[in-house]
């Protein structure tokens, strides 16, 4: 969903696996709906992680902790791999995070999700594990994302670090806009390429 | 710089954002079933039309079931995805090739066989194995539902440029040795994250000794290595594949299209941003003993002692331990990976004279209608049905678990697709991935066996 971003603060959510593909994010059952449904999805994120078959919730998966909530969620390395699925993007928006951070993100996942106002942090694999280890320590800890100045920072350690984002993507999410909004001022560009090739 | 990446990607190039990403032009976009209907409904939301619809392709293959097809599909959620898209490719003009179409099949193995997909194009669709036009001499990449949107509405994509790599393979490849076994050697060495960032060149004698669809096989796996794609050069293979073909330029316009495209080759100059070089010699079968495709190991290895405990308890195996005698319950011949004319024929030349192993499930599936209409004018399904395999319908079949052919929790399957995540060909369902001839192997067997010593 099309939201402004500014400055986030949240307790987080940690699920401390390395290369959770996005068959675990949502698995391709759940990709039979043909709407954006994020509550759907969000309702099904990590389905296999977080429920039984029957339904009933597993009391050992992270999400199903109360002591865990917010609206940061904290991935090990290689988060998203696999399928590029968007529908995965729409579960962890549905389920109401807007930030994943992680040491390392797969390439498609990581644009859908800025493409669904969902941000990906990437930190380093230091900031990474003091994260994890300040979360296990205390869950009710905070993190801020200040998107205007690039930082994340652990509120329990105070150590904070700059992320990359793009000049451009940074004024979408400040401003609530995606890149079909751009694209579809471009359409001079891309007519002149298309003839310009043509003439070749 | 220099590299046939490049070539490609930078004439492609519409504009750069400032201080952003690259806009890219789009000459081919696939859709399928399960990736864009949202998209489209994001169209209408936004009342606007396809800029192209003449380059847009669309075909159901996640949700077919792969037998019956000349029936109403029995799952209502399956078939109201199959039916979104048959409306949403009527109400914006584009080309479909719906179930029983003769045109239908797997959006990854039609493409290249109708010549759809071309050398020095860029092709996208909303599915991660996309990565498979680039045996063409394609940049070709998956993309996200909000991306299908952008090519739809804009035939342009934004970008940030990816890095190149270089994936050189000299020397022959071993008996029984197939493009497969080469794909899942390198994510064994590579791991599922160790091209993230990449676009893959793959380059070598061993390579350029690979057919079309062995090279449609390797590119297919590109992804499992994190990369946006892979892709080989185009060469006098590629040309004898293409020419004729639906798509494929005619008369004068080919001979000025394969002049163009002999000169899409990285230059003698190129500068990768990483360069790998492996001995063909190297390679074995291989198998996967994990959740993930970089899980692999020669199929007569044994687990790595560092394996990851939480793969091997949902695997059920142990560190150290071998995989051949292990039974198996389920083989899957198919998906974009290995559903195509030389796959069937790999797998039937190992069973001719054999018979299928009781109490072992097989579900050949051919990638498309083309593919099976081949498998019978070579008389590849007397073979198979003497040796007690029935060919079924096309479609995507037990790769995903979207459809009927699913895998039962616990249950082993030596697999020919792409994946072995948990739960990946139904919940709960225990994948081994391999080549055709594994499977094969497998399915004579009734156990993981080595297929060389079946040769």
């Amino acid at each position: 969903m099309k939201q402004k971003f500014d400055i986030i603060e949240s307790t987080c959510v940690p699920l401390p696996l390395e290369n959770v593909d996005t068959d675990q994010i949502i698995p391709a059952r759940f990709l039979k709906a043909t709407t954006r449904d994020e509550k759907f999805f969000g309702d099904n994120l990590f389905r296999d992680w977080r429920y039984a078959a029957d339904g009933s919730p597993k009391a050992d998966f992270v999400m199903n902790d109360p002591r865990y909530g917010g609206c940061i969620l904290v991935a090990g390395k290689n988060f998203g791999s696999g399928s590029s699925r968007e529908h995965a993007a729409w579960a962890i928006a549905g389920a109401g995070f807007r930030v994943v951070i992680s040491s390392f993100f797969a390439d498609i996942h990581k644009n859908n999700e800025l493409n669904n106002f969902v941000l990906p942090v990437v930190v380093s694999e230091d900031f990474l594990s003091e994260l994890f280890a300040s979360i296990a320590a205390d869950p009710s800890m905070k993190v801020r994302v200040d998107v205007p100045a690039q930082t994340v920072t652990n509120l329990a350690t105070g150590r904070s670090e700059r992320f990359e984002l793009n000049g451009y993507k940074k004024y979408c999410l400040t401003n609530a806009l995606d890149d079909i909004d751009y694209l579809l001022e471009q359409k001079d560009k891309i007519e002149s390429f298309e003839r310009a090739r043509q003439s070749d | 710089m220099n590299t046939l990446f490049d070539k490609i990607w930078d004439a492609h190039v519409v504009s750069l954002v400032e201080d952003g990403p690259t806009q890219l032009y789009i000459d081919r976009l696939y859709c399928h079933e399960v990736t864009s209907p949202q998209a489209f409904d994001g169209l209408r939301a936004r009342g606007i039309r396809c800029l192209r619809p003449e380059r847009i392709f669309c075909m159901p293959d996640h949700n077919t079931p792969t037998h019956d097809q000349d029936k109403p599909i029995e799952d209502p959620v399956s078939k109201a995805q199959v039916d979104a898209l048959a409306r949403n490719a009527a109400e914006f003009g584009l080309t479909h090739y719906g179930m029983m179409s003769p045109d239908n099949g797997i959006i990854h193995v039609v493409g290249p066989e109708k010549g759809l997909s071309l050398p020095g194009m860029t092709i996208v669709c909303g599915d991660s194995h996309t990565s498979t036009h680039g045996a063409i001499g394609a940049v070709a990449f998956g993309i996200g539902t909000s991306e299908v949107e952008m090519v739809l509405a804009s035939q342009c994509i934004l970008q940030q440029k990816p890095k190149s790599m270089s994936i050189r393979i000299e020397g022959a490849l071993g008996k029984g040795v197939t493009a497969k076994d080469v794909a899942l050697y390198l994510m064994s060495k590579l791991t599922t994250s160790g091209a993230t960032g990449y676009f893959v060149e793959y380059r070598g004698s061993a390579v350029r000794s690979l057919s079309m669809e062995g090279r449609l096989t390797l590119c297919n796996l590109s992804i499992e290595m994190g990369a946006r794609g892979g892709f080989v050069a185009p060469d006098e293979t590629t040309f004898a594949y293409l020419k004729g073909r639906e798509y494929a330029p005619k008369g004068e316009a080919w001979d000025k299209a394969v002049a163009h495209w002999r000169t899409l080759r990285s230059g003698e100059d190129a500068v990768f941003d990483r360069e790998l070089v492996f001995d063909a010699a190297d390679i074995a079968p291989m198998i996967t003993y994990g959740t993930n495709p970089g899980m692999g190991m020669p199929i007569d290895g044994s687990i790595p002692l560092d394996a990851t405990p939480k793969a091997l308890k949902y695997m059920g195996f142990d560190a150290g331990q071998s995989l051949l005698g292990h039974p198996v319950d389920y083989v899957f011949l198919g998906a974009c990976t290995n559903g195509r004319i030389e796959d069937f024929r790999a797998f039937a030349s190992l069973v001719k004279g054999r018979r299928k192993a009781p109490g072992v499930t097989a579900w050949l599936v051919p990638g498309s209608w083309a593919v099976k209409r081949q498998i019978e004018e070579e008389g590849l399904d007397r073979v198979l049905a003497d040796a007690g395999f029935e060919v079924r319908q096309p479609g995507c079949s037990a790769c995903l678990a979207m459809n009927d052919d699913k895998i039962p929790a616990g249950k082993y399957a030596v697999s020919t697709s792409n994946r072995n995540f948990e739960g990946r060909q139904g919940p709960g369902s225990r994948t081994l991935l391999a080549s055709p001839l594994t499977a094969a192997a497998a399915a004579v067997s009734g156990v993981v066996t080595d297929p060389r010593t079946l040769l």
